[in-house]
């Protein structure tokens, strides 16, 4: 490099410093370099968020040793004890068979849980795949795709998920499966929206222009791009997959009417709702707290994946 | 000099609205018939109102469109009908920087990660190596290693748009087209901007086709200039000779439309009177004929053809 060179780039790099020195916090990004530090740093500032992450850690933890914890049997009959308001023995009452609920819920746990979220992430990966591929391809993938999701959208949730249910033949997994299909075009349909949002950014058309391959375009530019929508509908998906796997329980195409499963409680206690309401309220409130629970975290990881908000 | 780009007869069209079996009812004539060549080492502007193609034709050269007819030979190539995997390795050679500095830079991704990509695609380079590069990158436009941690939003529109070019630069493009890279700043930033684009030039020998609307920048910036008018190329001359002696009755307005900061000057301000005519339904004559105060009737009817007057300046107008 000759010295005049060096003098010009000088010069350059000191008009710089002059006006942006004032302005970025050195501090941001001085100390942690790891992205999962400041991913955890900034979402501990959401409270909301935290108290909804911790509800689904205690759920987690709550489907796997629920069903060791339990006071008592979830499956005993106990004829001289039945709609049992809450006591020291019964937390949450009993059931018109004196089953003790509290009992039931923490047995229900994994059950109830396990087959929402797995449900719900086979949905989301497949109807993600789908989604982006339509929109960034276009042409007949999109045909397809978008057909596709009309035919399975003209159903009712709940009567699509008969259906297959009905074609498959009653049972768990069969629950899992059409709790997973009808997940699938509601999530291809807001995947193909903002793939179509973000392609028109003139950063793709950038990296485009850089060289970059399609799938790096896709998974590194678009992808990244769609995550907010993505997490919080899937959020929302778990809430109405939580009701859609308890719905067709309730229809006896699910699990099992004896099983402790939350949703099956919640439809039993239905008829007693008069004479028995802690039957209903404590499946009830369960559920609600495990959806709002899923929403408020939602909620915390899009703004947390948002670079521009702090 | 030898001939590093060259664009013969390019035309692009784009199609508007659509009939109920799918077949476009209209088309947007964008580009039509342009042709110019672009030497090594130097500096070719593009100059033009808005929508008149000028945008257009950089992303043609760049590939990110292809044209319905014409060629396009870059470095000795016909690119204008390769797919874009075969364009690819050629991107190397190739790098466009754009208007909007904070568009073009993902938000999710970190400088480094923004500067170090070209190398991932182009180069075998290890991390380690890729991070030298990026970090002396980073010096070379004027900002420091110590801003690769952060994200596009913690810049100002200046530094986005330093960063822009450093990305241009890690995979030593001996072409760089810049679309309108500086109008999205301020007037005191845009002069610093210049400035490096200036010395890059030097330090790397960079031929730059340069698209802007502003005459008071291609002036400064410009080796050649090309007049483009509703997706023509009217006139095209080195910068001396177009400033001193324009010929198109267009450039001719448009030169007259610089401000000159001297108040005591006076000046003829050529106003043109009307609208630009429709791209869809181009004019049968003269694309400028409608508001053209020399317009001649030959000029309705007959496309102009491109002459030469003086060396290196061609001018397609019928007075000529």
């Amino acid at each position: 490099m000759s010295n005049k060179e060096q003098l010009q780039n000088e010069e350059l790099q000191q008009n710089n410093t002059s006006f942006e020195e004032n302005y970025v916090d050195e501090n941001i990004l001085a100390e942690s370099s790891s992205k999962f530090k400041l991913f955890v740093k900034k979402f501990m500032k959401r409270k909301t968020a935290v108290i909804g992450f911790v509800i689904i850690v205690f759920l987690i933890l709550m489907a796997i040793f629920g069903p060791y914890l339990a006071p008592q049997d979830p499956t005993a009959y106990d004829y001289s004890n039945m709609y049992a308001r809450p006591s020291a023995e019964h937390w949450f009452g009993t059931d018109n068979y004196g089953r003790d609920i509290f009992s039931r819920i923490l047995a229900g746990a994994p059950l109830t849980l396990g087959v929402a979220l797995s449900s719900v992430i086979v949905g989301t990966i497949i109807g993600t795949i789908l989604g982006l591929l339509a929109g960034y391809y276009g042409g007949w993938i999109e045909m397809l795709v978008m057909r596709g999701s009309d035919v399975l959208f003209s159903f009712p949730d709940i009567l699509l998920a008969i259906a297959i249910v009905a074609l498959l033949g009653p049972g768990i997994i069969n629950v899992f499966i059409a709790v997973a299909v009808f997940t699938v075009p509601s999530i291809a349909r807001m995947m193909r929206s903002a793939t179509l949002a973000v392609k028109s950014s003139l950063y793709v058309e950038v990296a485009q222009s850089l060289g970059c391959k399609d799938a790096r375009i896709l998974f590194l530019h678009i992808f990244p791009g769609t995550t907010q929508t993505l997490i919080v509908n899937f959020t929302m998906r778990i809430g109405s997959a939580i009701m859609a796997a308890s719905g067709l329980s309730f229809l006896g195409f699910g699990a099992n009417v004896s099983d402790p499963e939350w949703g099956a409680m919640l439809s039993q206690s239905r008829s007693y709702l008069g004479t028995a309401p802690h039957m209903l309220y404590f499946p009830g409130l369960v559920i609600f707290v495990t959806v709002l629970a899923f929403n408020l975290f939602g909620d915390g990881l899009r703004d947390t994946l948002d670079p521009k908000i702090k | 000099m030898e001939k590093i780009l060259s664009l013969k007869n390019v035309s692009k069209t784009f199609p508007v609205g659509k009939t109920l079996l799918g077949k476009p009812i209209n088309f947007v004539h964008a580009v039509n018939n342009v042709s110019f060549d672009v030497y090594e080492g130097e500096t070719f502007s593009i100059v033009g109102e808005s929508g008149c193609g000028k945008s257009t034709t950089g992303r043609l050269i760049n590939h990110l469109l292809t044209p319905d007819s014409g060629e396009i030979w870059f470095k000795g190539k016909d690119i204008s009908k390769l797919t874009q995997d075969e364009m690819r390795p050629l991107r190397k050679d190739m790098q466009m920087i754009f208007q909007d500095p904070a568009g073009s830079l993902n938000p999710r991704m970190r400088v480094c990660e923004l500067i170090e990509e070209p190398l991932l695609i182009h180069t075998d380079l290890n991390k380690e190596e890729r991070m030298k590069i990026v970090n002396e990158l980073l010096g070379i436009v004027g900002l420091s290693a110590k801003h690769a941690q952060r994200y596009p939003h913690e810049f100002s529109g200046g530094q986005k748009q330093r960063i822009g070019i450093a990305r241009a630069l890690t995979v030593n493009p001996s072409l760089i087209i810049a679309d309108e890279p500086i109008s999205a700043l301020d007037v005191s930033i845009q002069a610093q901007v210049l400035n490096l684009l200036h010395n890059l030039q030097e330090k790397y020998n960079l031929t730059y086709v340069f698209i802007s609307h502003d005459l008071s920048v291609v002036e400064m910036i410009s080796d050649r200039i090309a007049v483009m008018y509703l997706g023509f190329v009217v006139e095209t001359a080195p910068k001396d000779l177009l400033y001193k002696n324009p010929l198109h009755p267009y450039t001719e307005a448009l030169l007259s439309a610089v401000p000159i900061p001297d108040p005591s000057h006076h000046k003829e301000r050529i106003i043109l009177e009307g609208d630009i005519p429709s791209t869809i339904n181009l004019p049968k004559g003269c694309p400028f004929a409608a508001r053209c105060s020399k317009c001649k009737p030959e000029c309705l009817e007959t496309r102009p053809e491109t002459k030469e007057i003086e060396p290196g300046h061609f001018v397609a107008c019928h007075l000529y």
